[in-house]
């Protein structure tokens, strides 16, 4: 008998990890380090995947993505660096204040929706502030291969350059560093200007230089498949509202600060889930009967499809009722 | 029956700049598919035709005034009179060939030196197209990102998937191999490495048994 290894179910297998070290690395970015309970060796993982993180934050989940930030070839330990957002849902302001060395938590198996197209000739990065974090691996995991790469990282000041000093000691001659403060910026149609036949770009950083790139790049005449960008959309706030589920014949109460997703996750009912931003599709479900207004904020759904069906990861409801297929 | 004899030979008798265009019917996923040439924004733009894909040319020309100075064109005439009509539209480089193998070295110079911001346009007979998509995938442009438009004969580049030999222009099915005889039968299973689709040996359980040659699509 061919016995196949068991493969995990990716994202959803989640590995016991203890913290092995917090990092601070400046005044909003700290980097937090995970070595397994078992003391196996994790899975290699691909350039550009994410894990999403459990916290359990004063007995309420909290369930954030972080791109995997080490070195993919490192079995030992897996690192995210987490940037500290004030204004936000509270996920890194909790890994911020409360996770110390020695915590244990959960982590999913890493999953790819940002990975490398290794057919490329060439490949540039484009960072925004802390989208450094995936270039990190995609870096280590090409310097490996010898692989065609420069990196354009754009940061608002020189003490929150994240990684900067590490990426311009080792490859002074890959890696331009421009500051908001002293009025830098990356001249994107100069560099899409001239690039090699195969050149594939990558952006990750905050909505609107992501949008920048995609139009600037589709108007210099580069195909869709040559430019790639990861955003994970967090989950907004808005007003709670009913949602019936009719697989599983309930009905909950999605409040202010929580996701569909999260509530159902609250009331136990198993629901599909991989990137928690509205990219990957996994968690998309369908609508039965509806009454009222969706407010979708995923990436995922075409525009025929919007109401049809709901992404209950980052879309909301407003009006009298809502059943989903759940 | 008859009805629809009626509809196909209405059909071949439609409008002009409709006729060398061929509808090809559904098949399995395998088999390429052609869509209708586009301007799309770029610093440079490659054409490669052969045949009747000139008026393919002609008719993508119409579109955007300022396209073909920014153009290259490579035609392959193939006994068609268009190669005036195109020079006509002044590209910045126009060159004519007389085979798909004579023009290779310099379509291969060409991507070797072309940038991000190219376009590239094929048109006319699928091995035309077949060929010198793989050139483009071979210099690194993604299949997806790459324009053609099927003009002309329906004939096709045929690999016999027994001695390897490619036979160019097969117009019946089934066709004899031209390098190792075998009768082989024309699948619609494409091979993008190849350019080719693949021709398999119809009476190899029954040698002799070779059903009667019907031109394709016909």
């Amino acid at each position: 008998m061919s016995a196949a290894p068991q493969k995990a179910k990716a994202g959803a297998e989640k590995i016991d990890v203890t913290v092995s070290a917090v990092v601070p690395l400046n005044d909003l970015v700290t980097r937090f380090e995970f070595k397994r309970n078992d003391g196996a060796r994790f899975p290699t993982f691909s350039a550009g995947a994410h894990t999403v993180v459990h916290m359990n934050d004063g007995g309420r989940q909290r369930l954030n993505p972080y791109s995997l930030m080490s070195d993919p070839s490192d079995t030992e330990t897996y690192a995210i660096s987490v940037r500290r957002d004030d204004q936000g849902r509270g996920g890194s302001l909790f890994m911020h204040r409360n996770v110390q060395v020695g915590d244990k938590m959960e982590i999913t198996y890493p999953v790819n929706l940002f990975s490398l197209d290794l057919r490329a000739t060439k490949h540039v990065f484009l960072a925004g502030g802390i989208g450094i974090t995936p270039f990190m691996a995609m870096i280590a995991q090409l310097e490996r291969s010898n692989g065609h790469w420069e990196l354009h990282y754009s940061v608002r000041t020189p003490s929150l350059g994240t990684y900067v000093d590490q990426l311009t000691a080792k490859y002074p001659n890959k890696v331009k560093v421009y500051y908001d403060d002293q009025s830098q910026a990356i001249d994107l149609d100069k560099l899409l200007d001239g690039q090699p036949l195969g050149t594939n770009v990558y952006v990750c950083g905050p909505k609107g230089m992501i949008n920048w790139v995609h139009k600037s790049a589709a108007a210099a005449g580069w195909p869709e498949a040559n430019v790639h960008s990861e955003e994970f959309t967090a989950p907004q706030p808005g007003k709670a509202f009913e949602v019936r589920l009719c697989k599983s014949n309930k009905t909950i109460t999605v409040g202010e600060n929580e996701s569909l997703l999260e509530a159902m996750e609250r009331e136990g009912i198993d629901a599909p889930f991989l990137c928690r931003g509205g990219a990957c599709g996994q968690c998309e479900t369908d609508v039965v009967t509806s009454d009222g207004e969706f407010i979708h904020r995923d990436h995922w759904l075409e525009p025929e499809e919007q109401g049809k069906k709901i992404m209950p990861c980052v879309s909301r409801f407003i009006g009298n009722s809502l059943e989903i297929d759940r | 029956m008859k009805l629809c004899a009626l509809f196909l030979s209405f059909k071949d008798t439609g409008d002009n700049s409709e006729m060398s265009k061929f509808q090809f019917p559904e098949s399995i996923q395998s088999r390429p598919t052609y869509g209708t040439l586009t301007p799309r924004p770029g610093k440079y733009h490659l054409m490669i035709a052969d045949a009747e894909g000139a008026q393919a040319i002609l008719d993508l020309a119409e579109q955007d005034a300022e396209l073909m100075a920014k153009s290259h064109v490579i035609y392959i005439p193939k006994g068609s009179e268009l190669g005036d009509s195109l020079q006509k539209l002044k590209p910045a480089q126009y060159y004519e060939g007389p085979s798909y193998a004579a023009a290779a070295s310099r379509i291969d110079r060409v991507l070797g030196a072309a940038h991000m911001g190219t376009q590239i346009y094929l048109t006319g007979t699928e091995g035309l197209m077949g060929q010198a998509m793989h050139a483009c995938m071979q210099a690194g442009i993604a299949h997806t990102a790459i324009q053609t438009e099927h003009r002309g004969s329906v004939a096709r580049r045929m690999q016999c998937v027994h001695c390897k030999g490619i036979t160019e222009d097969v117009i019946t099915d089934p066709f004899e191999c031209s390098h190792c005889g075998l009768n082989l039968f024309v699948r619609d299973h494409y091979s993008r490495r190849l350019a080719a689709f693949q021709g398999v040996c119809i009476d190899a359980e029954d040698p002799g048994n070779v059903p009667e040659k019907v031109e394709l699509y016909k």
